[in-house]
């Protein structure tokens, strides 16, 4: 061995926390990993409850429901019942990593490996997060945000900015442009940009036009044209542009939201493969580490505990089963295009001809660059990864009598399984696909939304309640009709008719 | 290269305003969940904080998703023996599509959300829009506390106070203030002889003469004192009387044959309270125990509570003690004095009239408030009753009410001693 150990023991001190920084750093490049500059922070355990609670905003402004999730964490984490996570990672320009200061030197390698080399060059890279994301002002428009909030409770009382805020996040989901690219903004110009559209609508405000008269012929107009001319799946944007009663301060306030519920878009469709690349590169590179003699064999002995920690799956029928482990399936996924790409079989020749004993390096990177998670694993969920994790499907018709095993991991079953499993990370079909349909002009205003019904699946009994969120934005009456599967619409959410 | 930053003395109470938003927000819960905990409690503890549950539903936020029912296929992990085809049965009351990877998502929202509250928010939401009546009438007394403050400077001291600076200061500028005309006139003097010295020999009188004045001079600069008493500066500290309040509470409880063992569970509740509040109140509070049957003692705690006795009732006997201990040892301008009383109601007849005179006549002049509490379940209403009515139709600081039971004494409680509409 030519070098001396890196550490001997578990204390981390902030020199190590340099060295092993730089050691990771060399091998990452190496390995042709490409990030933005890290920043490290070093926190205790209140602070990264703190953290939690924001959903990892690092600046993120006040309402109660941050408050509740942070009981929660607090209350769970003083009773054992979950450890915290070792890393909470921000996608933003340079991006920030946090250490907790209880963890073990093993834990802070591992979590600068996972964080700031693994998901850092996956926010940097993925196609989804360059194009929808921007890395350079997220901190600065959170920033932003949160002071313009804080403005707005106290010229407008909290009580106010309060419902706003509940209405909004009801359907933050709902706030996603999922096709349009967002333009880029820095704070400057995003305070020089709201300031600008207030000015607009003032400008508007013209009392000339009350003096119009009125042409009776146009009253008597055929037909109102459905309007808006082409469904609005955005429906905050909707809103924010088009709800007839809102002040600008609150449509201010809606934007934000709908701003950072983008932001935490890409987050939401990729969750198996950052993880799955993250764990795949901390995976790698300790373990890269190890073979250069940089880390004692208890070091290791420590991360490959943990490690197997984060990738344990339980089967279904487990009391700890809840759902499948996204560190897993990332995980063993990205190790399978390893080992496609170096040691292919026969299958994986059929299988996967293009990969197949190509360059591994290359190959993972395209992955990770071009996919989110529904078409990742509809590209490259392997039989042997099935197998392995001994995947089987399950058929519910609540029209029949029993459940029906629709395929296991055999020859026959590895395509559907494979389409299965891609459609559940599918968010079109996770989320009901709601758009805004039409709005009665001339009439009483009321807003009419669709639902899109699949599979003769119904909405959730929140649906009422996040229509009256929605009421309480739009100013008028809002009813959601429902397109069966045999295209048949009928209204089936109307907080405004009694219940017989 | 990466950067790594040290951020543990940041602040870590940066979720601080959204605990709070949330509390204020389910207030209302919070107060439920604070009654109940207080019903349940034993004395002891009283005084710590609470964990609180509250039906997940009251405090979800609603977002569409997709409910039940429809078709689904599902993938999951960790196959044993199912082979494609198989039919299996529904899982017997697990609500339709149970073990579909949403439903685990969602089934979180079954169990009430629980946390705990602090100590302090606990004990907030307990007080809270209670007040002692008559809380104007507190005494600054105790054993005199003050606190030292700084309040500039004097010219009289103690030498461990003297101000350097300050002194130093003052010297220099009483030393320029004095010797400035002299130089001034040394100056001239200097120039003068100077020009005399051109034209005049060394010991021309004139210039002797001169010569004088210049010393003579010359020893009066050197004269103003370097530094002067008068210079002197004392950092000066006054003493500044911290408000500090004191209380006592009298505890008289009715302990003859009739009180059974939930008269007394009750009663201690009500003390507790009483005793909780004034802590929150008053900085100092001293609490007397006076239990009585036919006769009245002063006890400890532990005796007042938990010794048993029997006998009859005569309740003048505890009012006459009690006036007797305030006069021996709780002067009224010094001390803020309370007192409750719990009984079942029963007093020996005769002796009812005499409660009311002492009540009226020694004993709540001297008082802020007297509290009592008559306890039982359908017990009828004894004779102190009517005469006690009579009291508090007489004396503003009186107050009573019927118990009949453990969970209405908070709200008793809270009635006694509610915020006075001043």
């Amino acid at each position: 061995m030519s070098k001396a150990f890196i550490s001997e023991n578990s204390e981390w001190t902030f020199d190590l926390l340099q060295k092993y920084d730089e050691e990771i750093s060399r091998i990452a490049t190496n390995f042709g990993l490409t990030t933005y500059p890290n920043q490290i922070e070093v926190i205790s355990a209140e602070q990264m409850m703190d953290a939690y609670s924001t959903v990892g905003m690092p600046v993120g402004y006040h309402h109660w429901s941050f408050g509740k999730q942070f009981l929660g964490v607090e209350q769970k984490y003083k009773r054992g019942h979950m450890g915290l996570a070792y890393e909470i990672v921000i996608n933003s320009n340079p991006c920030i990593a946090y250490l907790m200061e209880e963890n073990s030197m093993t834990m802070q390698a591992l979590v600068i490996a996972h964080a700031s080399y693994g998901h850092n060059s996956f926010f940097k890279n993925n196609y989804l997060f360059q194009t929808w994301t921007n890395a350079d002002s997220i901190i600065d428009y959170l920033l932003f945000a949160k002071q313009y909030i804080m403005k707005c409770e106290q010229r407008h009382g909290e009580a106010e900015v309060e419902q706003l805020l509940d209405a909004c996040h009801a359907l933050m989901n709902y706030g996603v442009d999922r096709y349009k690219r967002p333009t880029r903004d820095t704070l400057f110009n995003e305070e020089q940009h709201q300031k600008e559209r207030e000015e607009y609508l003032q400008s508007q405000v013209n009392d000339l036009w009350r003096t119009l008269p009125q042409d009776p012929e146009a009253k008597s107009a055929t037909q109102e044209p459905v309007w808006p001319p082409e469904p609005q799946e955005n429906i905050l944007y909707f809103l924010e542009k088009n709800a007839p009663l809102l002040q600008t301060w609150q449509r201010e306030i809606i934007r934000i939201v709908r701003k950072i519920a983008q932001y935490f878009y890409p987050q939401r469709q990729t969750q198996v493969m950052n993880e799955g690349w993250a764990t795949f590169w901390h995976y790698t590179l300790i373990n890269q580490l190890y073979d250069e003699g940089l880390v004692t064999d208890g070091f290791m002995m420590e991360f490959l505990q943990s490690h197997t920690g984060v990738i344990y799956q339980p089967a279904f029928n487990h009391p700890f089963y809840s759902g499948i482990n996204p560190y897993t399936l990332g995980f063993t996924m990205f190790q399978d295009i390893r080992r496609i790409c170096e040691n292919p079989t026969d299958e994986d020749r059929e299988w996967f001809p293009d990969l197949a004993g190509s360059d591994w390096l290359t190959s993972l990177d395209f992955a990770m660059r071009n996919f989110k998670d529904e078409s990742f694993i509809a590209q490259y969920l392997s039989p042997k990864v099935m197998r392995d994790m001994k995947l089987f499907g399950i058929l519910d018709d609540d029209q029949k009598e029993k459940y029906e095993v629709s395929a296991i991991h055999d020859d026959r079953g590895y395509k559907h399984i494979r389409h299965t499993l891609a459609e559940q990370y599918n968010l079109g079909s996770r989320e009901p696909n709601i758009q805004v349909y039409k709005v009665d002009r001339r009439g009483d205003r009321a807003l009419t939304l669709r639902y899109e019904q699949h599979n003769r699946r119904s909405l959730n009994t929140d649906a009422n309640e996040v229509l009256k969120h929605l009421q309480y934005l739009w100013g008028f009456d809002v009813k959601i009709e429902t397109v069966g599967d045999n295209g048949d619409t009928e209204i089936t959410h109307d907080p405004n008719k009694k219940e017989d | 290269m990466s950067q790594i930053i040290d951020r543990r003395l940041n602040g870590k109470n940066k979720s601080a305003v959204n605990r709070q938003k949330f509390i204020r927000r389910y207030k209302k819960h919070l107060k439920k969940a604070v009654e109940d905990a207080v019903a349940e409690r034993s004395i002891t503890d009283i005084e710590r904080g609470e964990s609180v549950n509250i039906p997940a539903r009251d405090i979800a936020e609603p977002t569409f998703g997709i409910g039940q029912g429809g078709v689904r296929d599902t993938i999951f992990p960790g196959n044993k023996e199912f082979v494609s085809g198989d039919q299996l049965e529904r899982p017997q009351g697990g609500a339709g599509g149970s073990g579909k990877g949403e439903a685990s998502d969602s089934g979180e929202g079954e169990d009430d959300f629980s946390f705990t509250l602090s100590r302090e928010e606990f004990m907030d939401l307990f007080f809270e829009d209670l007040e002692l009546p008559n809380l104007i009438k507190t005494q600054l007394a105790m054993e005199a506390k003050f606190k030292k403050i700084r309040a500039g400077y004097t010219s009289n001291g103690s030498p461990s106070n003297i101000s350097v600076i300050r002194s130093m200061r003052g010297a220099m500028a009483r030393r320029i203030a004095l010797a400035s005309p002299h130089k001034r006139k040394l100056r001239e003097l200097e120039h003068q002889l100077e020009l005399m010295l051109l034209n005049t020999s060394e010991d021309a009188p004139a210039v002797i003469t001169l010569r004088q004045d210049i010393e003579e001079l010359k020893a009066r600069i050197k004269r103003v004192p370097y530094i002067d008493t008068f210079d002197l500066r004392y950092n000066n500290h006054i003493d500044q009387p911290v408000p500090t309040t004191q209380a006592v509470m009298f505890c008289l409880m009715d302990v003859s044959g009739s009180m059974g063992e939930f008269e007394k569970e009750v009663a201690k509740r009500f003390f507790i309270m009483l005793h909780l509040f004034l802590t929150r109140a008053y900085e100092h509070i001293d609490v007397v125990f006076i239990r009585h049957h036919t006769a009245a003692k002063e006890v400890d705690e532990q005796e007042f509570f938990y010794s048993r006795e029997t006998g009859g009732t005569v309740v003048s006997s505890a009012l006459k003690l009690l006036r007797d201990i305030i006069q021996e040892r709780y002067p009224t301008n010094e001390w803020n004095i309370y007192a409750a009383q719990a009984s079942d109601g029963d007093n020996w007849t005769d002796d009812s009239p005499l409660c009311k005179r002492l009540l009226t006549e020694s004993i709540l002049p001297q008082l802020q408030h007297y509290a009592y509490i008559e306890i039982g379940e359908g017990t009828p209403i004894g004779n102190m009753w009517s005469q006690y009515e009579m009291v508090a139709s007489q004396c503003s600081n009186f107050a009573m009410q019927k118990i009949m039971n453990t969970a209405e004494i908070y709200p008793v409680f809270r009635k006694l001693f509610e915020k006075q509409s001043s």
